[in-house]
């Protein structure tokens, strides 16, 4: 019976392949931006997680400002120096603890300028981003302490001011002050974010607190744990320290964040999903467009084979073997519009990777639920104009013209 | 006329005061006004009269395509008045064919699977579907026409198609509604003959609805229907 009635509706689709193809051109377009979407938007939170990975399981992020709710940026101080010294004092399992401040601000040598990161920290910086020296040197213990006016150059800025030539021991105005280029890094090219990881400036931090923002403050203390040590205990003990340190009553929540990497994950790819999920919801409102489409199709086709139903009916045809044939003949034409739409959709992520430069996450399950959703289109939107030829009257449906 | 019943075996096809009303109250119309009428197995009956002389009614009742408002039909003594529409769909898939003045084929579908469609119904297996579609297509006359589409095919060929279509479940009873109304005098009488052959051969029952005496002429018996009565009912004198 059901084989009967499938080969029934398949018949029917072959005797109309043009207008089946229409018909489900609007499944086709909107499963594929659907599996486009959702494709490339796993590839690009799939990417973010990689790269804060990529930072190790053993790094937090020390942060001023409240996690949600009101009255955030006043009612947080910034960081100081010496609470970095605090951490580094007080948390036996703290390796390295790195105090950051930056600006974006422009770099000037003679006339070519370059906008840039200008990031005050310690050596250790390099250490903890894994960044090397190309030439030159790093901060001296001397220079550190007294705030000199010397800098380290990423490769992006060296290209933009430099050209090819060497930048050590040149100068460079940043503002209106003078810096002498004391070191290259190594070039380490993009990270999977987009962001240029070259494209720095590093001062001491002391001379970035007294020459460019002019206070003691710091943005972010980055703290590496010791291999082997937990980092939820140091995560705890941090957030007691610094609740002591900026005097919180018990009864206050804290202004400030220590993140680890998972957090960070999570914060950094919230807002991908959300872009996912919001450009697959838009992609869904073209599926049920598609479904409507079917449905009007379908309402068509069954006035038109009026005859038809008439004739089915006198040889015999049960109403229910009507209404499955229609019903059947929607579903397989919503669900290989549907079949369609996955592979266009999964070729159009294919295609577009590299143009993105997003990997490719294959994601069965979403493929499942388009499949899924646009078989149950075919259901929904074929239902009531299978009805309507089930229940022709044949004598009626003989007699159209 | 009432045909008298016989006590020992019960007639193929009984109707018994059948009336038909089509409509309520003031709007009512009487397409049937009480009809007897007994057919027996192996019959070839003409039924005749003019437009609203209610035939089509009677034949659409006999085909259990309708139901009758009152009376009762007795389809081998078994009363079908009061089936639902779905008893009714079974019983003409396995007793009863059908063809139509305008063919009925389905478009852009080859002749053999146009034949073989009420097999689909009866769930029939598809490699015997095709053998009996193509021997029903042969019996037709219609051997080596089987993949044309009826757009393809002349009047008369699609008549044949549509006869084979009827006949392939082996139906007790062809019900044919104006089978030659679109056909020229040619086609007419080999449709005709086509008719009285199943009808001599395979002991197939016949009854046709047409307003061609020439074409009544082929049949056993000719019934006129006026007003919805039948006004006579006459052996046919020729010969088959």
């Amino acid at each position: 019976m059901f084989w009967n009635t499938l080969l029934l509706a398949l018949r029917e689709i072959r005797r109309n392949v043009m207008r089946s193809f229409l018909t489900v051109l609007g499944i086709v377009i909107g499963v594929a931006s659907v599996i486009t979407m959702v494709t490339l938007g796993k590839g690009a939170t799939q990417q973010v997680a990689t790269s804060i990975a990529s930072m190790g399981s053993n790094l937090l992020m020390v942060t001023p400002g409240r996690r949600m709710g009101p009255g955030a940026a006043s009612s947080a101080p910034a960081f100081k120096v010496e609470d970095g010294e605090a951490i580094a004092r007080e948390i036996g399992s703290a390796a390295l603890v790195v105090p950051v401040a930056s600006r974006s601000m422009a770099a000037i040598n003679g006339h070519e300028n370059s906008s840039t990161t200008v990031t005050g920290s310690t050596n250790d910086l390099l250490a903890l981003r894994s960044m090397t020296l190309h030439s030159g040197r790093t901060f001296s213990d001397s220079e550190s302490r007294a705030g000199a006016a010397v800098c380290v150059i990423g490769q992006t800025v060296r290209d933009k001011l430099f050209g090819s030539q060497d930048p050590v021991n040149s100068r460079i105005r940043l503002g209106a002050l003078s810096f002498q280029v004391i070191g290259l890094l190594e070039s380490k090219g993009q990270n999977s974010m987009g962001m240029d990881q070259d494209d720095i400036v590093l001062l001491p931090l002391r001379t970035f607190q007294r020459r460019i923002s002019g206070n003691q403050d710091v943005s972010m203390l980055q703290v590496q744990i010791r291999e082997g040590e937990s980092t939820e205990k140091a995560q705890r003990d941090i957030r007691l320290l610094m609740r002591s340190r900026r005097r919180l009553a018990p009864s206050e929540d804290d202004n400030f964040n220590v993140m680890d990497t998972k957090e960070i994950t999570r914060m950094l790819t919230g807002t991908t999903t959300m872009l996912t999920g919001l450009l697959g919801a838009v992609a869904a409102v073209s599926l049920l467009v598609g479904g409507i489409g079917i449905m009007n199709i379908m309402l068509v086709s069954v006035t038109e084979r009026t005859r038809e139903v008439g004739t089915r009916l006198a040889i015999g045809a049960l109403e229910r073997e009507v209404l499955m044939q229609f019903l059947v003949e929607a579903v397989v034409l919503s669900s290989s519009g549907g079949l369609f739409g996955i592979l266009l959709g999964l070729g159009a992520s294919l295609g577009l990777k590299n143009m993105l430069m997003v990997p490719f996450i294959f994601d069965p399950t979403i493929v499942m639920i388009a499949f899924v959703f646009s078989a149950a289109v075919g259901v929904v939107f074929g239902y009531f104009p299978a009805l309507k030829a089930a229940r022709l009257d044949p004598i009626e449906a003989l007699r159209h013209e | 006329m009432v045909a008298p019943t016989q006590e020992n075996s019960a007639p193929l096809i009984e109707l018994r005061g059948v009336t038909k009303v089509y409509g309520v109250g003031q709007a009512a119309m009487q397409a049937l006004a009480g009809i007897d009428l007994r057919i027996d197995e192996g019959d070839f009956v003409a039924i005749m009269g003019h437009s609203g002389s209610g035939k089509s009614t009677c034949l659409n009742i006999l085909g259990c395509l309708d139901s009758p408002t009152s009376g009762s039909y007795l389809f081998r003594g078994v009363e079908v008045s009061h089936l639902t529409r779905d008893q009714r769909a079974r019983l003409r898939r396995f007793y009863l064919g059908f063809v139509f003045q305008g063919y009925n084929l389905l478009k852009r579908t080859s002749a053999i699977e146009n034949v073989e469609l009420p097999l689909i119904y009866r769930g029939v297996p598809a490699r015997e579907r095709h053998q009996i579609a193509r021997r029903a297509l042969a019996s037709v006359g219609l051997e080596g026409w089987e993949s044309h589409n009826p757009n393809e095919l002349s009047g008369g060929q699609q008549q044949r198609v549509a006869i084979a279509r009827a006949i392939i479940t082996g139906p007790s009873v062809l019900m044919a509604d104006e089978p030659t109304g679109n056909l020229d005098t040619a086609r007419s009488e080999e449709i005709m003959q086509l008719l009285c052959q199943l009808n001599r051969e395979q002991g197939i029952t016949v009854v046709m609805v047409t307003h061609e005496a020439d074409m009544a002429a082929y049949a056993k018996r000719i019934v006129h229907f006026k007003d919805g009565r039948i006004e006579s009912d006459v052996q046919n004198g020729r010969n088959h």
